[in-house]
């Protein structure tokens, strides 16, 4: 510790330094360990606590808000988590398969055409979803075209919205992720090594083929992010579900806002929110291991 | 490049641009019915810029300008704070960071880190309301819902995103310039003023741009977190979406994705008067 080490040109000690270091992420940790690790750990003990009726915590461990989640009376609780995870799914696939044509047709312009397409995409990015959603709402209303062909195809009724429906929840889902998906996918399209999509042409592999073999595996990197940015916001939305959807139509993020709001049962929200998690970091991880790192952002 | 011929080149220009109606004809029929002369509902009145002038009426006299300018101020308030505070703390992180820490406290920096970018963010929301329900109990009055727990909330979301930003680059500067400083008997405070923070300082203003679009764009954490006088713009359309459609409401989405589309374009002009 004491012994003078070298770093970046200076001569010290490693215990100066550390502390000096200590000194830089300081701030930065104890704002995290108050605000982020501490009440981790209380979410997940709170997880295994019993509430009265007003929502009041009582001190005394129980597995009940498990139970609930898994238990046997648990059918809308266990209806609400699968379609949570097939919605995220849907959506994840749908905006990548979208992204990819949309990522090459960005890469084909020129350097002045290829801002102009990608600023489209980063747009709605930086929009706030809430308004996005809300754009959704106003194009799905009844008076508007779509409702009026989907009344006409006898999809609908006449005169009604198509909101509330999964058919909504879903479209504005994808809608919400699609971005998301496009801007690494074009970063590695971007940078395809076009003489191996060639040569496999040349070797008169399909259009498939070509795809699979050549493309693909490129893209790799900007894909694996691409998943991960949408799949995570995906399972968690409850926006989306709440405006274009409603009380039929929760999600797993409706079912925890309930608690930790109306439903005043925080240990319930609490187990459930650890489940997201768990779920989500299950997801991320088993894709990474199949995938390859995560490194472009 | 060449990216396939005929049939094929159609196919993804077709898909493309279903994905950009995907993106945009919500977005247009948003600023469309912005111009509708009703007040409130879908049926087609007649074009008029009312509702834009209304958003700018006199506060004292139109009570939903008041809102309006109240809820603008939060929104930049909460954005501006919680950007200032995250990028001094995430930057200081970042260059706390990349001292010779043992190697599993580094890993557990890293891990700490990366927990904000992969986290869902109501499990994050989760997590932060039970942080102020436990230090309600501390500190009395200090954690009650309202702008303070939202510019904390916002803050810890975005000190990991600003840390990972600022420390991608200080890996990309590498030790060398610091230790040619070094060999140049620069002072420490003088090497980092001269030679360090120079460097450093587009990835700064970088990861402080995320902050702050990330912040003006976040819903969930706010919702959980907010009190009844730090109402800010999404928060605001969302509940007035629940009284109904409201034509207001379109023209303070049209302005906003405005406000957003110009932004992007003078980042990239900015951007490339730089490269000249």
């Amino acid at each position: 510790m004491t012994e003078p080490t070298v770093w970046y040109g200076q001569l010290t000690t490693r215990r100066r330094l550390l502390a000096r270091g200590f000194l830089f992420i300081a701030g930065g940790i104890s704002w995290l360990a108050v605000f982020l690790l501490l009440p981790s750990l209380a979410l997940f003990v709170v997880s295994f606590m019993k509430r009265d009726a007003d929502g009041v915590l009582i001190w005394e461990l129980t597995l009940e808000s498990f139970a609930r989640i898994f238990g046997s009376a648990s059918g809308e609780n266990a209806r609400i988590l699968i379609r949570s995870i097939v919605l995220a799914l849907i959506a994840t696939s749908a905006s990548v398969t979208l992204a990819y044509p949309m990522g090459f047709f960005i890469a084909r312009g020129s350097r002045r055409r290829r801002f102009f397409w990608l600023a489209l995409v980063i747009v709605p990015l930086c929009t706030n979803l809430v308004i996005r959603t809300f754009s959704w709402k106003l194009l799905l209303s009844a008076q508007l075209m779509p409702a009026k062909l989907a009344a006409w195809l006898g999809w609908i009724d006449p005169g009604r919205d198509i909101y509330p429906s999964w058919t909504a929840v879903a479209l504005g889902l994808v809608a919400a992720s699609l971005p998301f998906a496009v801007v690494p996918l074009y970063t590695s399209i971007d940078r395809l090594d076009w003489s191996l999509v060639e040569a496999a042409q040349d070797l008169y592999a399909s259009r498939l083929r070509v795809f699979f073999a050549a493309i693909l595996p490129q893209t790799l990197p900007g894909l694996s992010v691409a998943v991960i940015l949408t799949f995570v916001p995906a399972m968690s939305v409850f926006v989306v579900s709440d405006m274009l959807g409603g009380a039929k139509h929760w999600l797993i993020g409706n079912l925890i806002q309930h608690q930790f709001g109306p439903g005043r049962n925080i240990p319930y929200g609490a187990a459930l929110s650890l489940l997201l998690i768990i779920l989500t970091l299950g997801g991320v991880s088993l894709y990474r291991r199949n995938g390859r790192s995560v490194e472009i952002l | 490049m060449s990216s396939g011929r005929g049939p094929w080149r159609a196919l993804t220009t077709v898909a493309a641009f279903f994905g950009f109606g995907l993106l945009y004809v919500p977005l247009l029929a948003v600023a469309m019915y912005s111009f509708n002369t009703a007040e409130r509902g879908l049926i087609w009145t007649g074009f008029s810029v009312r509702w834009y002038i209304e958003l700018l009426a006199d506060p004292e006299t139109s009570r939903r300008a008041r809102e309006i300018r109240e809820v603008a101020v939060n929104t930049l308030v909460l954005g501006g704070a919680s950007t200032v505070i995250s990028t001094v703390l995430g930057t200081l992180l970042a260059l706390g960071m990349r001292f010779p820490w043992p190697s599993s406290v580094s890993r557990l920096l890293e891990s700490i880190v990366d927990i904000p970018a992969v986290a869902p963010d109501i499990t994050f929301a989760a997590v932060l309301v039970m942080a102020f329900n436990v230090l309600r109990r501390v500190v009395d009055h200090w954690f009650e819902p309202g702008m303070t727990t939202m510019i904390i909330s916002h803050v810890t979301f975005e000190i990991a995103f600003v840390t990972l930003i600022v420390r991608s680059r200080l890996v990309a500067i590498g030790p060398t310039l610091s230790e040619a400083a070094m060999d140049l008997y620069a002072s420490p405070w003088r090497h980092f003023r001269r030679v360090t923070l120079p460097l450093l300082w587009p990835a700064i203003v970088g990861g402080a741009m995320l902050a702050f679009t990330l912040s003006l764009n976040d819903f969930v954490i706010s919702f959980f977190t907010s009190g009844p006088r730090s109402v800010t713009l999404p928060l605001y359309v969302y509940q007035s979406q629940m009284r109904g459609v409201r034509t207001d409401l379109f023209a303070i989405s049209t302005l906003l994705l405005i406000g957003v589309a110009a932004s992007i374009m003078i980042l990239e002009r900015l951007t490339r008067w730089r490269h000249n």
